[in-house]
């Protein structure tokens, strides 16, 4: 089994989980910038973790035959703090631009404020300006409510549906974002979110369609091994292998493709390359 | 800020012509089209360098400069790093304003671009800073572009043999360094028979050709106490000390059969 993970915070991570992952199936990821427990209290520390998910994260995943990506954006928390906020959307466009920047996030809700709102319309018009999808957090508190007002946000943007990931989905939302044409994500917890057997009845109930699965491993309770975890248990249910390829690979190669900085070569995968309606995934990449 | 040519040691500013005839013989139309129009506007527009860098894997590519080389190769150029190199040629003087951002905001790949690109720059030794950055990064193919012929020309003894050191230590081979092994000095071959010493004693290997840096400044101590390894009691240390003495004698003999037919 292939598996592409599309959401997971490798910086938290030690090397047993890479070697973990990668005998696990896991051969490309994305780790999408976002906070790290400790608030940052200065642009410059920003810059060091951007710095750090384009060099030394690629390096440490390459070693075990991963190839990372990686997002690139101011997460709601932060976006509250008004310096960080001017001076960190004002670094984004220089890093936006970095090889291997599959999509602008995490952007969207923590706690629903005004600070929040403003630093992610902005970023949506930066991926539309840069040319990237965007990969938006859902709130733990209020999800549903954060949901919408995401949904709306989106509408007003000049970006396309199929642009934007919505992440971090439940039984309460999935029905709304996936009629709205974004791509739903679904983050799978030891304890939170969401569990692989909940994860089988809305994949049961909703499709494989614009359907993604992630680890959203971190410094937290987690565990990076949730994808291949998840299979097995749409396997147990009766989704065929066809199925599960393309919600562990296909839908996400398919969504982060659209950027034109996907890295897979090399990875020995014979249809990496495959054309999807017309375009292939790795445009621009030779 | 030292004029290129007066730096003491080997300084050398390579030509930038022969990279540029490799370079265009491997680029496809489109990329060809891409670097013809990247150079024009760096040209006209030095800053313009900052959008155009970044660029350069996805739009002139990622494989190796040379089509036979390994593709696992640290030290072998990549058709990227080339195309960076030409860039920052075309720099001209504004290069020097350019560089320490293009190097702060760089991800690995451009930073091992810029790093390969030094010693064609009119910098002088401006960019010691950065090399000695890369130096003490974790990441081999960073710490391998930053020991080209810059580092030669501009590393001070103690750094250069850290760094060749810090080389065997990460696994990255020492023999293509440019400097190797006419930049290390005693001290430097000192620590490393320090180090076969300790991989000796936990019973492990190190790369053969550290002896070509080894002897040529032997160490008198260091190599007593790596020979007193053959009559250890504990049999992976003498076993190890055995095989990289052997290396020893291989690479000192084939060192030999080349000065024969030169």
């Amino acid at each position: 089994m292939r598996i592409f993970e599309p959401h997971a915070h490798m910086t938290s991570r030690t090397t047993d989980d890479y070697e973990a992952m990668a005998i696990a199936g896991v051969k490309a990821l994305v780790e999408p910038a976002f906070w790290l427990g400790q608030p940052r209290t200065s642009a410059g520390s920003f810059v060091d973790y951007f710095s750090s998910l384009l060099g030394w994260e690629r390096f440490r995943a390459g070693q075990f035959g991963i190839r990372h990506h990686c997002t690139i954006g101011l997460n709601p928390k932060e976006a509250n703090d008004d310096v960080l906020r001017r001076d960190v959307l004002e670094l984004l466009p220089r890093f936006l631009a970095k090889d291997g920047v599959v999509a602008v996030g995490e952007v969207g809700f923590d706690g629903m404020t005004a600070a929040e709102e403003e630093a992610l319309v902005i970023q949506l018009a930066m991926a539309d300006e840069h040319e990237l999808p965007v990969l938006v957090h859902t709130p733990h508190r209020d999800k549903a409510a954060g949901t919408r007002r995401t949904l709306e946000l989106v509408e007003e943007s000049d970006l396309p549906p199929e642009r934007v990931l919505i992440d971090h989905n439940n039984e309460l939302t999935v029905g709304e974002v996936h009629a709205s044409g974004c791509w739903v994500g679904f983050s799978i917890y030891p304890n939170t979110k969401m569990d692989e057997d909940r994860l089988v009845r809305v994949l049961s109930e909703h499709g494989t369609d614009r359907m993604m699965i992630n680890s959203a491993c971190d410094w937290g309770v987690s565990d990076p091994l949730k994808v291949a975890k998840s299979a097995a248990a749409m396997r147990a249910a009766g989704f065929d292998d066809n199925e599960i390829d393309k919600v562990v690979w296909r839908n996400p190669v398919e969504f982060f493709g659209q950027s034109g900085r996907l890295i897979l070569e090399e990875l020995g995968e014979p249809d990496l390359t495959a054309t999807f309606e017309g375009n292939t995934l790795l445009r621009g990449e030779r | 800020m030292r004029a290129p040519g007066d730096g003491g040691l080997s300084e050398r500013l390579l030509d930038s012509d022969e990279l540029a005839d490799r370079l265009w013989e491997r680029l496809d139309p489109d990329a060809a089209d891409w670097l013809r129009e990247a150079l024009a506007e760096v040209g006209a527009r030095p800053e313009t360098i900052r959008r155009l860098f970044p660029t350069a894997g996805r739009k002139a590519g990622r494989a190796k400069l040379d089509p036979d080389a390994d593709p696992d190769d640290l030290h072998a150029w990549s058709i990227d790093d080339a195309a960076r190199t030409l860039l920052l040629v075309e720099l001209g003087a504004a290069v020097e304003s350019e560089l320490e951002e293009l190097y702060r905001y760089g991800d690995a790949a451009e930073r091992r671009g810029l790093l390969r690109a030094l010693p064609y720059l009119e910098i002088g030794d401006t960019a010691l800073g950065i090399v000695d950055d890369a130096i003490r990064t974790n990441d081999t193919s960073l710490i391998a572009a930053a020991l080209g012929p810059y580092a030669t020309a501009h590393v001070d003894d103690a750094g250069y043999g850290q760094a060749v050191l810090k080389c065997v230590f990460s696994g990255i081979p020492i023999e293509p360094l440019d400097g190797v092994p006419e930049r290390v000095t005693p001290d430097g071959a000192r620590m490393l028979a320090a180090f076969v010493h300790e991989r000796i004693a936990a019973g492990r290997d190190v790369p053969a050709e550290v002896w070509i840096v080894i002897d040529r400044h032997p160490p008198t101590e260091e190599l007593r106490a790596i020979e007193a390894e053959l009559e250890s009691t504990v049999d992976e240390r003498r076993e190890a000390a055995i095989r990289t003495l052997e290396d020893r004698r291989m690479v000192s003999a084939s060192g030999e059969a080349l000065n024969e037919t030169t």
